[in-house]
């Protein structure tokens, strides 16, 4: 992989599947473990639902960036939508009580789980999730020796 | 591997086998059209039996809720079971381990029914 892939994708449910396997070669060429890359594909599905979904909210005219960034420490992974932003305030907590019953809500959760690192950056013009996996352990070993 | 599933009956009770994943788009969806016909012809013993479904996002949490608070909300029952490892850590992180009733035998989960 070179140091930074991108793409461009449109705002449709292929997206969503695509941004997946694309998550999970790179991560499994990086030398992640078998954990960890369920755990980064899964993250990057999510950030490209909230991205094609509630960012783009499906518009044909609006993509969605993503791009993957190898560090010698991390996996960075960039979402980008052309969407509204959205209201981090507004998200309620998927683990209260009143909200464990709830159909929705668990896709930044699950991403927060699964990532070391996860900033959103939301504006006018789109929200940006950055997810940043370390690499350590074996990985690391694996990663420096197939660069 | 997109999601498939079948019914049988055992007992009374209607087991559904999944396998595949169940995701956000067709898996959902099926999900969801399989438990709501279920109960629209009046199945309210149910059990979902998980053991080859080997991948479930965000939204394919959301149709297990869905499906277990539909099936409640209408006098009915909803199980689960064989969990896979993915899915038992994805409900243990999500706090729905303990909301949902989980088995691991069938014959067991048949019969824990009322």
């Amino acid at each position: 992989m070179e140091q930074t892939v991108s793409y461009t994708l449109d705002s449709t449910l292929e997206t969503v599947d695509h941004a997946e396997e694309k998550a999970t070669r790179i991560a499994t060429e990086l030398g992640f473990g078998e954990d960890e890359v369920m755990q980064i594909s899964m993250a990057v599905r999510e950030g490209a639902v909230n991205a094609v979904l509630h960012g783009n909210a499906y518009a044909p005219d609006k993509k969605v960036i993503l791009a993957f960034q190898r560090t010698p420490e991390d996996l960075v992974i960039t979402i980008r939508d052309q969407g509204k932003g959205i209201d981090l305030n507004g998200i309620p907590n998927p683990l209260a009580p009143e909200n464990l019953l709830k159909t929705s809500g668990r896709g930044i959760f699950l991403m927060r789980s699964f990532m070391d690192v996860v900033e959103i950056r939301p504006s006018q013009t789109g929200t940006e999730i950055k997810l940043i996996k370390h690499v350590h352990g074996r990985s690391a070993g694996v990663k420096e020796g197939s660069q | 591997m997109s999601m498939k599933l079948s019914t049988r009956q055992v007992d009374g009770v209607t087991i559904v086998d999944a396998s595949g994943r169940i995701t956000l788009g067709e898996g959902s969806v099926l999900m969801r059209d399989t438990v709501r016909d279920l109960l629209a012809k009046g199945n309210k013993k149910i059990i979902l039996n998980l053991g080859d479904v080997n991948y479930i996002d965000s939204s394919g949490i959301g149709e297990l809720v869905s499906a277990f608070t539909t099936t409640k909300n209408q006098g009915g029952e909803l199980k689960l079971l064989n969990l896979t490892k993915k899915v038992h850590d994805l409900l243990q992180i999500t706090k729905l381990y303990t909301v949902f009733d989980v088995k691991e035998d069938e014959t067991a989960a048949v019969k824990a029914f009322k």
